[in-house]
């Protein structure tokens, strides 16, 4: 399953990028596979999401966050 | 660079994440004394400060990075100033890492990176009180140890640990390099050698690795040695492709590796005293703020709050500004000798200086609205919520904000644009932003709505004329929105998706003192940068509406002189009859004064038509006359050209009405009377809207083309946004024009 499918509040553990070159920022900033995600809640209009990674909120698109897989804890 | 502490000043570099109270620090170590400027060829600003004491230090504050990486114009100057890229800039003595304390792990990313660059470095932990509040006790000693730097802690937004800081700054000798202590994958460290060799002539030894890894993922960043260093250049491209060969995820390898090493560092030294989903003050006011319903809703009632206050309170300053302008002229006047050069002082300089002081309140009252949006955090939370939106015309939620600014004036908004890290977007945030309606073009609005169109109330609470100014803020809307639409998808189609990643930081109260900084800085730069333009433009429009001077027709020089015999032939008939020959001479002038004023006013718009401006306006006057306009507003469009607002002066020159305030009942009443040739009144409502959506749409504004060819670093784009904006408010007048009087509302 990828992030957009999880709901707000549901914690999982990044998997793996379905894409060769993940962007380099959401990299920097600790996506990485392994690293532990929250998402928090969407956008009022369905997008962007909120997560939680690594102890501070970011907010992504779903259509980067659907390149994300998880696994849920 | 060892011994340069003891024969110049030292220099010390301030770098970290956006939000971790950098520039708080900033100017609590410099005080007054900065010096802001910008990086030459770029727009990124130069912020140089000094700290005085034994011995002084020279102080940069450098962009707000997450990454050494660079993906934004700023990011980049923060690596070149580091790394010695920049001609001009010398190397700093040391870096100063500041990193919030309650978000260690990503800030430690960036500290990694600089210790990599060999420079000694300091780590200033701020903001612990965070920290705490969140339950994170950080062992200070223990990180420093790992790190093999110096770590600083404290909370800079309450001047605790800052003197620790400045003792650690001012000691001579410097902390040593730090050891790298994070390894990368092995395929892409075996190729590393090599390519660190080939650097030897260009970089200096510690720095050689990192500029490597940048070349390896970072297209701009290898582009800077194509001519420098040609074999390095080929070198990496080389490298690319073996590792591509390989399928090794060499993009990725570096941040892997830094992370790898980070985590359990972080591990160690930070302990945690409750859960980590325990939501905090700031996770509860979020679920308020970002509510599906409330978010917007509140976001809403914010943007009406502040249009109020931009447009009301800033009213009273505005007038006392306008009133002291004129005051001012009126005493030079009366103390100075008339002449020529008075009339170019009053009528040019004060006069002109006054229209741009005149927006001041509005301005500063807009910046500090936005100061306060930032400084809260909410800024994040409005682009969060409006990202959608955006996203359907190809822009990000980070665009709202300096478009917003641009209601108050353009300049500002796109000085905003900065913020955006997406070159694409910037640029297109910059080329729309001029469209939206800004507060230059609130008393043209005012004028014409006040003076053509009809006051009656539309569904019971609404006028005509509030509903005529809501349109043409919102045709100045919608007309940015598909500007953008259109340059996306026709003009800028290359080039990285608009992708997009913010961070949405904790809320907090907001620091007044902050805000007033930037407040300063921000009005400082309008008041400075648009002053100049404002101020040069008025110059030469005096100039133009004054010159050439011709001389009185002959119908007015009769005029005049029957004025004269006919006050003679009265102050003699009062003589005769007894009175005082002094008191009868001032009896009768007051008498006259009406008449007098009106010849001088007929001769005043005689010689307007036939100076330069008039003569510019009788010009392009068949242009104009299909979207309504005569020769007086043609001309008045041409003197526009300097400042929008510039017009009701030339219009008020030209019908040579003293009084040029935008509700004079003198200049609407002038307006209204003025007709053509066959008896047919000049303006006409339709005239009027048409004149209304020419000013909506039309780039009349020098400042805003200066400042774009300073951000954009060329008149390209300045000048293609001059033409589309200037050919769609033809086209729109044209339509509305034409379109009326066949629908026969002429």
């Amino acid at each position: 399953m990828t992030l957009t499918d999880l709901k707000p509040g549901d914690r999982a553990r990044i998997v793996a990028w379905s894409t060769d070159v993940p962007p380099a920022r959401l990299l920097e900033m600790g996506m990485l596979p392994g690293s532990e995600i929250e998402l928090v809640r969407y956008a009022p209009l369905g997008d962007p999401i909120d997560i939680k990674v690594r102890g501070f909120h970011l907010s992504i698109r779903k259509s980067e966050a659907s390149l994300v897989q998880v696994d849920v804890i | 660079m060892a011994d340069s502490a003891t024969t110049t000043l030292r220099r010390v570099a301030l770098i970290g994440n956006p939000n971790v109270g950098k520039t708080t620090l900033f100017n609590l170590l410099t005080g007054m004394r900065q010096k802001v400027g910008n990086y030459p060829g770029v727009t990124v600003e130069r912020k140089v400060g000094r700290l005085d004491g034994d011995p002084p230090i020279e102080i940069i504050d450098l962009p707000g990075s997450y990454s050494l990486s660079p993906k934004s114009a700023d990011e980049r100057i923060a690596y070149d100033v580091l790394m010695g890229h920049l001609p001009g800039e010398a190397v700093p003595d040391l870096v100063v890492c500041v990193v919030d304390a309650s978000n260690l792990e990503r800030n430690l990313y960036l500290v990694s990176q600089v210790m990599d660059t060999g420079l000694p470095t300091l780590v200033a932990l701020n903001m612990t009180d965070a920290a705490e509040e969140a339950g994170l006790s950080i062992d200070t000693k223990k990180l420093e140890e790992e790190l093999g730097v110096p770590v600083i802690p404290m909370v800079a937004s309450r001047n605790e640990g800052v003197g620790k800081l400045k003792y650690r700054m001012r000691q001579q000798e410097l902390p040593p390099t730090a050891e790298r202590q994070w390894d990368i994958m092995p395929v892409v460290d075996e190729g590393l050698p090599y390519l660190v060799d080939l650097l030897t002539e260009h970089v200096h030894e510690e720095g050689r690795r990192i500029e490597v890894l940048q070349c390896l993922t970072n297209d701009a960043m290898l582009a800077y040695w194509k001519d420098r260093a040609p074999a390095f250049h080929a070198a990496i491209l080389e490298e690319r492709s073996r590792l591509e060969g390989l399928k090794a995820p060499y993009q990725q390898s570096e941040i892997m590796g830094r992370y790898n090493w980070i985590s359990p560092v972080v591990a160690r030294v930070v302990s945690r005293s409750r859960g980590d989903s325990e939501p905090t003050l700031s996770d509860r006011i979020d679920a308020v703020l970002t509510h599906r319903v409330a978010g917007p809703v509140l976001f809403g009632l914010l943007l009406l709050l502040i249009f109020q206050a931009v447009f009301t309170w800033a009213t009273p300053a505005m007038d006392l500004i306008e009133a002291g302008v004129g005051n001012l002229g009126d005493l030079v006047r009366a103390n100075a000798p008339a002449s020529m050069f008075t009339d170019l002082v009053v009528d040019g300089v004060i006069a002109g200086v006054g229209n741009v002081a005149v927006f001041l309140p509005q301005i500063l009252l807009l910046f500090f609205f936005l100061g306060l949006m930032e400084d809260t955090g909410y800024m994040a939370r409005s682009a969060f919520i409006m990202d959608r939106i955006m996203s359907k015309v190809g822009l990000s939620g980070g665009s709202v904000v300096p478009l917003l600014s641009s209601f108050a004036c353009a300049i500002p908004g796109i000085m905003a644009a900065r913020t955006l890290a997406n070159p694409r977007d910037r640029l297109i945030t910059i080329m729309v932003a001029p469209l939206m309606s800004c507060s230059a073009r609130l008393p043209v609005y005012t004028l014409f709505i006040a003076a053509f169109l009809p006051t009656g109330a539309v569904l019971g609470i609404f006028t005509w004329q509030g509903v005529a100014m809501f349109s043409m803020y919102l045709l100045g809307t919608v007309m940015a929105f598909v500007a953008a639409f259109v340059l996306r998808r026709f003009v800028f189609t290359k080039g990285d998706s608009s992708f997009f990643a913010m961070e949405l930081p904790p809320y907090r109260m907001p620091r007044f003192r902050q805000i007033f900084w930037r407040l300063i800085d921000r009005s400082k730069a309008f008041v400075v940068r648009a002053g100049k333009i404002i101020f040069g433009m008025s110059i030469i429009l005096w100039v133009l509406a004054t010159f050439p001077q011709s001389d009185a027709p002959e119908a007015i020089v009769a005029e005049q002189a029957a004025l004269s015999e006919e006050k003679a032939e009265r102050v003699e008939g009062l003589v005769n009859g007894g009175v005082v020959r002094a008191e009868a001479e001032a009896l009768i002038e007051n008498e006259f004064t009406d008449e007098a004023l009106a010849i001088e006013a007929r001769l005043a718009a005689w010689q307007v038509e036939r100076s330069f401006i008039g003569r510019m306006g009788k010009f392009i006057e068949p242009v104009m006359q299909p979207l309504g306009f005569d020769w007086k507003i043609s001309a008045g469009i041409i003197s526009a050209f300097a400042a929008r607002e510039v017009i009701i002066s030339a219009l008020a020159t030209i019908y040579s009405v003293g009084d040029v305030e935008e509700d004079s009942p003198l200049l609407r009443d002038q307006l209204k009377a003025d007709t053509y040739a066959d008896g047919s009144p000049v303006y006409t409502p339709l005239v009027a809207v048409s004149l209304l959506v020419f000013f909506v749409l039309a780039l009349q504004c020098m400042s805003t083309l200066a400042i774009a060819r300073r951000e954009t670093n060329s008149w390209k784009w300045p000048a293609v946004m001059w033409l589309y904006m200037t050919g769609l408010a033809y086209l729109f007048s044209l339509v509305i024009y034409q379109g009326g009087q066949a629908l026969g509302w002429g």
